[in-house]
């Protein structure tokens, strides 16, 4: 059970090796700002590719709405004001799901790398929890708790809380033992180790964590609500799906689309700003 | 403490399990809620007996496959190639970031949309889902396989396809090989939510359907089968990758 359980993630290319002096590095910025016109413009054919295909009934307009069409409906959707409330439901299901998830798992694994009888009892059943699909256990939690936001929410805490665990607790035992005695040694407490040396070593781990987790956490929120139906961007996909409402289910994606761009680029963000004393924030 | 044997360190486990029982027995959980442990167990032999749960689940695990197996091998070669030429990353990279952070359970209805309710939606959402976990995990593994290797096999001869077969790929195995565990747990998650969703057949529709009707005992004994299953590819998994990545030093 050392193993650790890192997953891999969306990390920007470090190419430091090249960084050697200012005239390359402005040569290199030169370069980056045409990789990114390249890299924009992709984007933008692909779009109009799309629109192209569409409107000129190279593809059936039902299976590929043009793009104009979906962005228009997304347009109005925002006007009304049912885009936001749709979207504003499904991250705070998301998040609030998160957010239990991690109170309960960040301690428990910093718990199970700090105690053996803890460890012990959870280990097993984090090791068993960890790969199982935990979607498929949503029958239970409505069964258990009916079909409105609890069982949602609740279906979205189980479904973070192992990733949570196991990188807490691989984080925590990753922790270099001779930083732990020296604190002892110079006096300090157990909960000044804990607060001073065990949590700001293992945090980053810890947000790696975060980071694998909140994306599933949006997996399952948007399942639930496709399932279980009521408000929210999932629920209101299926519906426009339910009534062959294709534009409605791509104007739908695309909404979905940005709001996991901008929920993973803030946490990006966020550890970009807690880690300032890192040495992973220097060399990135 | 990793030398523990097995009954002792599965303990917690049993312990879980006979509480589940006692709570149940003892009156402290309505089994409408909660039923039976040795009822779920009695059901999962009834179902494994009729031949309904073989036959679900292998229609699952088919579509499973087939999606993982396709994303897999497209996947290394798009991560592969990204590594490799400037011009394929460029056109290649804005589209895995603009695809990487969209949930991919919202793709469910877009798959209805293109190919029906029938197998091909299913495994063309699982093929989506689990394509990005490899490209990435391939293009981080294959760039940072050492220049001085390729700079060899260059000089030595080696064409292009020789270097990315023989030395590009090997040396970025273990982090492909990760991102197929990654790619792995994903096809499980979205099967079962697809099936779910798209209640036609397999261990998802076998889930909802029992729920639906109440028969609680039959759907816990599906629920933890899939739960059951998921650990038991991964742990299978993570043994082949321990065994093809057994020259190097740990």
């Amino acid at each position: 059970m050392s193993e650790t359980r890192e997953l891999p993630l969306a990390a920007a290319p470090s190419e430091a090796a090249v960084r050697q002096d200012a005239s390359r590095r402005a040569r290199l910025r030169s370069g980056q700002v045409t990789d990114f016109a390249i890299q924009a413009s992709v984007l933008i054919s692909i779009g109009i590719i799309w629109e192209i295909a569409s409107r000129g009934g190279f593809v059936h307009p039902f299976l590929l709405p043009p793009l104009s069409e979906a962005l228009m409906r997304l347009a109005s959707n925002a006007a009304a004001g049912t885009l936001f409330v749709d979207l504003g439901l499904t991250l705070y299901r998301a998040l609030s799901g998160f957010a239990i998830s991690a109170a309960i798992a960040v301690p428990l694994g910093v718990m199970m790398a700090r105690s053996a009888p803890v460890r012990w009892f959870f280990d097993p059943l984090v090791s068993i929890g960890f790969p199982m699909p935990k979607i498929a256990f949503l029958p239970i939690f409505i069964l258990w708790l009916d079909i409105y936001d609890t069982a949602k929410i609740t279906m979205v805490a189980f479904s973070c809380f192992f990733v949570i665990v196991s990188a807490s607790y691989a984080g925590t035992l990753a922790v270099d033992r001779w930083q732990i005695w020296s604190a002892r040694s110079f006096g300090a407490s157990e909960r000044q180790v804990l607060t001073e040396i065990i949590l700001p070593m293992a945090l980053p781990q810890i947000l790696t964590g975060f980071q694998i987790a909140l994306p599933v956490a949006m997996i399952t929120t948007i399942v639930t609500e496709m399932l279980m139906g009521g408000r929210g961007i999932g629920g209101a996909m299926i519906m426009a799906g339910r009534f062959a409402d294709s534009v409605g289910v791509f104007s739908g994606i695309i909404a979905i689309a940005l709001l996991g761009f901008v929920v993973i680029r803030t946490l990006e963000v966020i550890r970009r700003r807690i880690l300032v004393w890192h040495a992973e924030a220097r060399s990135a | 403490m990793m030398s523990m044997a097995a009954p002792f360190r599965y303990a917690p486990l049993l312990i879980l399990l006979l509480a589940w029982e006692a709570a149940t027995t003892f009156g402290l959980i309505s089994t409408q809620m909660l039923p039976h442990l040795t009822t779920v167990l009695a059901s999962w032999w009834d179902l494994m007996v009729g031949g309904e749960l073989p036959a679900q689940a292998y229609r699952s695990l088919s579509r499973s496959f087939t999606g993982l197996g396709a994303a897999v091998v497209l996947g290394i070669f798009i991560g592969v190639s990204m590594a490799g030429s400037r011009a394929f990353r460029l056109f290649a990279n804005p589209i895995v970031q603009a695809f990487y952070p969209m949930p991919k359970s919202a793709l469910i209805p877009v798959v209805i949309i293109w190919f029906g309710l029938g197998d091909m939606s299913k495994i063309s959402l699982i093929f989506l889902g689990c394509m990005l976990p490899v490209v990435i995990s391939s293009y981080n593994g294959a760039r940072g396989v050492n220049p001085f290797f390729i700079w060899s096999a260059r000089s030595l001869g080696a064409s292009r396809a020789a270097v990315a077969v023989q030395v590009v790929l090997p040396g970025a195995m273990p982090e492909i090989l990760n991102g197929v565990r990654t790619a792995l747990a994903f096809s499980f998650i979205l099967m079962v939510s697809s099936e779910l969703v798209i209640a036609r057949d397999g261990l998802g529709y076998l889930i909802s359907t029992f729920g639906e009707s109440g028969s609680y005992p039959a759907m816990f004994a599906v629920i933890l089968t899939v739960a059951a299953l998921g650990f038991i590819a991964d742990r299978t998994y993570s043994a082949f990758m321990r065994y093809v990545l057994r020259w190097r030093e740990s």
